[in-house]
């Protein structure tokens, strides 16, 4: 190819022998031009697309980074009984506007765990409310003066700092940033998936079996085939309107519940795991079955202790990209309800539950600004938890893979 | 013998229930794709029996939960059909470009880096893009425009058109990656060595061989745009709006539908029902587009005599 570009740059030096070439052709240097432009252009798509990727994961990143951090600002806390009813009082009257609320409505909880506090005064650091949050990572806050002036103060006698924010990973969604987290959307996730997973997996797996070794060629099987095709490409969205159909109105299951999340991530992960589980099978060589047939074992003996077990880590990297992609999915779990204030995790798939997409969805439109550091930390831990879903598929792959 | 016998036949029974479980499994699908039918089916027929089909397919006011509800869709139908636009002209020449970079140009260690890469981009979840849409890009188009002196509305239909179109790009560019490379090579050579120069084999010759493939993947990345949803409901405005500037508010098919049902409407209203209405034309002009899709790829299959794709 690179032989044909060269005579260009060989005609400016020797204008004279090209133009005795009874091949050559004047409008050679457009062309060429051109050709060059083409490729610019290509080349800029992929820089594109590859700028964009970057651009992207590097804005989560700064957005999302400072949620990973905390104000806490240490102040005498009075435990006693009048300060476990109205805890407002436990502390000075000056501070009670830059502390979290959310934190002081859990000082029974505290005393009830370590009741030497009671009657006690301590010294103890304590969540600020997200204002003041806001306010030392130099982003947009909204205080008054008095409040700023106190936190001026206190940061010279350094009693308010960032801590490594902990409660992230340990609370549930809250009504107050300051006291939100991602555990119970996580939990909610892994409920979801494990209904997902326990529902598509061997439907997927069976189907592809019976597609590849059992069905013959006819009309129900060319059915089937046309029919998972169409449903790998029906609206995530309409799944939703099935679930709420079907699942909740029609069979009555629980609504907001993991069950009927997970069925219906389960429906719309099935064209995916079918489809590897398929070409898995179909890289299994006639010559494994035939040697089978060959020692007396049945098509059923066959396919179980033979083909199945060859085909598994395709089957298993199929598997684990569906699973991937239900965990990111959010619109049909919008329709059924997973959107609920979910403060507390929940403990079986029958309650209540929201997911690690839907809280980010939740997040992203609350109107105060500490949510939006949230939102963008919520989606490193979404996007890692997903690559490395993907990254295990793909070295599972290499290592699992068989050459034939 | 005759244990051998018994043997054999318990076998045989245990082989047809096992089969009868496989067809069983297989048939999911199947009820799958007729219970999203029929559950749309049968709302959205509730739907129409209260309101009239022609005003929903003509009209252009659109106000649910109001005494006097209107529900004419064409607003929302032009609104979905722009954002799709703006998406598939961002995507188109970036999904091609790429496709056509990565199969002719590239070689094959660039290739092996860039793929997974642009497998990232298409592993992103819409809720993310969808946050980026509204948090980052929205804010930059109007603060842009201002600059030009021209108002843009914060849930512009362009900010969400373009973001949407980034999350197609992969599904173009990596269907259309295949198919071009599933051109038989003798076909290019044969163009150069006609002394064509790489663009123009490119042009002529390769990319109208992979048509079918290209505009299967195209179809593809267009009913995947008509369904978006998550982008669009956080990006892109509620209010029903019937016009052509790309920086006002519009709303999509889908944001009506989630709009619809999420909060507390009672279900056998007009309100709630019309979800189930946008949601079966959403249905069929995506199962349409599908169809034709796999058709074409299955043409492209034949024409070539590949089985992998």
């Amino acid at each position: 190819m690179n032989n044909i570009i060269e005579p260009t740059s060989e005609k400016h030096q020797s204008s004279q022998v090209v133009n005795d070439n009874p091949f050559y052709d004047p409008t050679l240097i457009k062309r060429h031009n051109k050709a060059k432009r083409f490729k610019f252009f290509t080349i800029a798509s992929i820089v594109f697309a590859i700028c964009f990727l970057v651009f992207f994961l590097g804005d989560m990143v700064v957005k999302g980074l400072p949620a990973f951090q905390q104000t806490y600002v240490q102040i005498d806390v009075t435990y006693n009984k009048k300060t476990i009813v109205s805890t407002r009082k436990a502390i000075d009257k000056k501070y009670r506007r830059i502390v979290s609320r959310a934190w002081l409505r859990n000082i029974p909880k505290l005393v009830e765990a370590s009741p030497e506090l009671i009657n006690t005064t301590r010294k103890t650091w304590v969540l600020a409310n997200h204002q003041i949050d806001q306010y030392m990572k130099g982003h947009y806050y909204k205080i008054k003066d008095k409040q700023l002036k106190l936190i001026q103060q206190m940061e010279q006698q350094a009693t308010i700092k960032l801590k490594f924010n902990s409660l992230f990973f340990t609370h549930g969604d809250s009504k107050t940033p300051e006291n939100s987290g991602m555990l119970s959307a996580t939990i909610g996730s892994i409920l979801t998936l494990i209904v997902t997973m326990l529902t598509a997996f061997p439907l997927g797996v069976m189907t592809a079996v019976y597609l590849e070794e059992f069905a013959e060629d006819n009309r129900w099987t060319q059915l089937i085939e046309v029919n998972i095709n169409n449903l790998a490409a029906i609206p995530s969205i309409l799944f939703g309107l099935l679930g709420l159909a079907v699942f909740i109105n029609l069979l009555g299951m629980p609504r907001s519940s993991p069950l009927v999340g997970g069925l219906t991530l389960a429906l719309m992960t099935l064209p995916i795991i079918i489809v590897s589980s398929r070409a898995a099978l179909r890289s299994v060589p006639d010559s494994i079955r035939q040697a089978g047939y060959g020692l007396g074992l049945t098509k059923i003996q066959v396919v179980q202790d033979h083909v199945l077990p060859l085909a598994f880590p395709g089957i298993m990297t199929g598997s684990i990209i569906g699973m991937a992609q239900a965990m990111g999915e959010t619109a049909p779990l919008i329709i059924i309800g997973m959107i609920a204030f979910i403060p507390d995790s929940p403990s079986s798939i029958f309650e209540a539950a929201t997911v690690m997409p839907a809280q980010i969805f939740t997040w992203a439109g609350m109107p105060e600004r500490a949510y939006i550091e949230r939102t963008a930390a919520g989606i490193m831990i979404l996007l890692s938890v997903l690559i490395s879903l993907n990254t295990l598929a793909i070295i599972l792959r290499k290592k699992l893979e068989v050459k034939w | 013998m005759k244990a051998f016998e018994s043997k054999k036949r318990h076998n045989e029974i245990k082989e047809k229930v096992i089969k009868l479980f496989l067809i069983a499994a297989a048939s999911v699908s199947i009820l799958t794709t007729f219970g999203v039918l029929f559950s749309i089916l049968f709302e959205a027929i509730e739907f129409f029996q209260m309101r009239s089909f022609w005003y929903f397919i003509t009209g252009t006011e659109w106000s649910p939960g109001v005494a006097n509800s209107k529900f004419g869709a064409l607003p929302i139908f032009s609104g979905t059909f722009i954002i799709t636009f703006i998406a598939m002209s961002v995507a188109l020449p970036i999904g091609l470009g790429s496709a056509i970079f990565m199969s002719e140009y590239a070689t094959p260690s660039t290739r092996n880096k860039l793929k997974p890469l642009l497998e990232i981009l298409a592993g992103i979840p819409t809720v993310v893009y969808g946050f980026f849409a509204a948090i980052t890009v929205a804010p930059a188009i109007v603060n842009f425009f201002s600059l030009l002196g021209i108002h843009a509305s914060f849930n512009s239909a362009l900010a969400s058109g373009i973001v949407m179109g980034i999350m197609i790009i992969p599904i173009i560019s990596s269907l259309s990656d295949d198919v071009i490379q599933a051109v038989p090579d003798s076909q290019r050579k044969a163009s150069l060595a006609l002394g064509m120069t790489m663009s123009e084999t490119i042009s002529h010759i390769v990319i109208p061989s992979a048509l079918p493939g290209i505009i299967s993947a195209t179809l593809l990345g267009l009913s995947k745009a008509l369904g978006e949803t998550m982008i669009v409901v956080m990006a892109a405005g509620l209010r029903p709006n019937l016009s052509w500037n790309i920086l006002e508010d519009m709303t999509t098919v889908t944001v009506r539908i989630v709009d619809s049902l999420v909060g507390d409407h009672e279900f056998n209203s007009p309100d709630t029902l019309s979800a189930f209405a946008l949601g079966l034309i959403l249905f069929f002009v995506t199962l349409l587009l599908n169809i034709v899709s796999l058709a074409l790829i299955r043409k492209f299959k034949e024409k070539y005599k590949i089985n992998t794709l």
